[in-house]
């Protein structure tokens, strides 16, 4: 059955001056997967990430996220995107539903939709009682998860998530890619970096990218056999090194 | 420089004593206490807001503490602050070098405050610097990662300290670079300075000869790695199933469940009861329509036992 490909990339190169970022990636998500999105700092995953999410184009190559063009059309694809990475998710300074309300509203959906979805958001998190509380009053657990949820508020296509699990306790990160599981049987397709190596084998299939070429793309298991390792971290140093 | 040395305590090189730290109304950390032995490597193994970074910022006299006290090769860090800093290397969580001088000046400043040269201390770090001085006259904002991290450590080693104190070196660093700079710790251990190093992955802690275990403040354990898994109660199971997800949603309703945690391709999974009954479980799981089980028991690892810790 050939099943629908959510992304597409094909030979897709960019270049910095000399510097090539990119060199000619090609490779395509099916659509509902988790994509591992895996490879050394400064092997070029950023730069193929803000590709995708529609905020740099490339040098040359047909690429196509959620249907549409990535030279013609970002501003579709960042519609029916979603986003979130450690670094930049929530607002300290705004409360839990200011946060909600200001990413839908982004999105541009209607008003009783963002109440009715929050009621249902607060109770799936149970955190009923801190709907007017500042973020910067919530763990960093909580955050995570609040800023996820709300990456596919709007729900998206595709959820690119960038080291969404970065210094956050064990229990949480596990917590959280249980959120994940759930966002990718309800459909969404999930496009996922980490340096938590366990977390490669949680998802469909990964690439792993090196010096800007992916060097291995295939599910978990397959990949550890053909490395004859005994789990992705193995299979990730021996490409790496 | 002489300093009064206490005999007794000759070995030990940093006392941290009942401190705690508040900042508002948030406890950063309370009542912490712990040893680091000359030439130890101690790491302070917890996930963010645990009270790594507070620790370290109180150990290197940027910040006192609201209680307890804290000696440095017998330098209390209040009293003698001044000469605190002069023994002791230090290495931010966030990028601490110029981005708009080169590797080489980096490198000279840092040796300079410290009136030292670079050349007498020049063996410490020859090794480590050897992979970055091909690039020495780059700026220092333009190094990758890895050789960021490099460098930040030559500049934190370049005065020749008798503690090295890194807060979290290899975060947000791949795994490969992660390898490549425990690699250079343990050499540096050999050299007779004492290192604390904190970090959020539970792996490393294996790396350590001992380690604090934080979380919210507090410490959960003290031990070597192998104590504090030979400390773990319960008999670990590792499960495998065909479909993981449903794995986990069955296993957790189990009733004799105690914990269900993902663990790369399987499921770590513990039992309520004392004795744990595998041939009860395989038979239960057949029931719930698994297909490939596998199941085994295992020795725990430190990410296990932190868990397990946690609960408590």
């Amino acid at each position: 059955m050939n099943k629908n490909k959510i992304i597409k990339v094909k030979n897709l190169v960019k270049k910095f001056g000399d510097f090539v970022a990119n060199d000619n990636l090609n490779f395509e998500v099916e659509a509902g997967e988790i994509f591992g999105f895996l490879g050394a700092n400064g092997a070029g995953k950023t730069t193929a990430i803000k590709i995708l999410t529609g905020l740099s184009k490339p040098t040359s190559g047909e690429i196509s996220v959620a249907g549409y063009d990535i030279y013609k059309e970002t501003e579709k694809i960042k519609r029916n995107i979603g986003y979130m990475s450690q670094k930049f998710s929530l607002y300290d300074d705004l409360t839990v539903f200011e946060n909600i309300r200001f990413y839908a509203g982004i999105y541009g959906m209607k008003k009783q939709e963002i109440i009715d979805k929050t009621e249902s958001l607060l109770d799936k998190l149970d955190i009923r009682n801190h709907k007017n509380s500042l973020i910067r009053s919530l763990p960093l657990g909580w955050k995570q998860k609040l800023a996820f949820s709300i990456a596919i508020f709007h729900n998206p296509k595709i959820v690119f998530l960038d080291e969404p699990t970065g210094g956050v306790d064990p229990v949480t990160r596990r917590m959280f890619w249980e959120l994940i599981y759930d966002a990718s049987n309800s459909g969404i397709t999930v496009f996922v970096t980490t340096h938590y190596m366990d977390e490669a084998e949680y998802c469909d299939r990964i690439s792993i990218m090196d010096k800007g070429k992916i060097v291995a793309l295939d599910k978990p298991q397959i990949l550890k056999e053909q490395y004859n390792a005994a789990n992705i971290d193995e299979v990730f140093v021996k490409i790496a090194r | 420089m002489f300093l009064n040395i206490d005999y007794q305590n000759l070995m030990t090189s940093l006392r941290v004593k009942n401190i705690s730290k508040k900042y508002d109304k948030v406890q950063a950390i309370s009542d912490i206490s712990f040893n680091a032995e000359k030439g130890e490597l101690f790491g302070l193994i917890g996930p963010d807001g645990a009270g790594k970074t507070t620790i370290f910022r109180i150990l290197t006299t940027l910040i006192l503490p609201d209680n307890g006290e804290v000696f440095f090769e017998n330098l209390d860090i209040i009293k003698d602050f001044k000469k605190i800093r002069q023994i002791t290397g230090y290495m931010p969580g966030k990028y601490s070098l110029y981005q708009d001088l080169t590797v080489e000046e980096n490198l000279n400043f840092f040796a300079a405050v410290f009136g030292v040269k670079v050349e007498d201390n020049y063996y410490l770090i020859k090794e480590i610097y050897e992979h970055i001085a091909p690039f020495k006259k780059r700026l220092a904002g333009k190094l990758s990662g890895g050789m960021k991290q490099k460098l930040a450590l030559c500049c934190a080693l370049i005065h020749k300290p008798q503690i090295l104190i890194l807060d979290e070196p290899t975060t947000g660093v791949d795994a490969v670079s992660r390898k490549e700079f425990w690699e250079m710790l343990q050499k540096l251990k050999t050299q007779n300075i004492t290192i604390l190093v904190s970090t959020p992955y539970m792996d490393e802690a294996a790396l350590c000869n001992r380690v604090a275990l934080i979380q919210k403040g507090k410490i959960l354990d003290i031990d070597t790695p192998e104590n504090i898994i030979s400390k773990f109660q319960h008999k670990l199971i590792s499960v495998k199933s065909f479909d993981k997800q449903k794995l986990i949603k069955d296993l957790r309703s189990y009733e004799f469940s105690n914990s269900v945690f993902a663990f790369g391709e399987s499921i770590h999974y513990t039992d309520k009861r004392q004795k744990t009954d595998v041939k009860e479980i395989v038979e239960y799981l057949i029931n719930k329509n698994h297909k490939e089980i596998k199941v085994e028991e295992i020795k725990p690892n430190i990410e296990d036992c932190f868990m397990d810790l946690m609960k408590k």
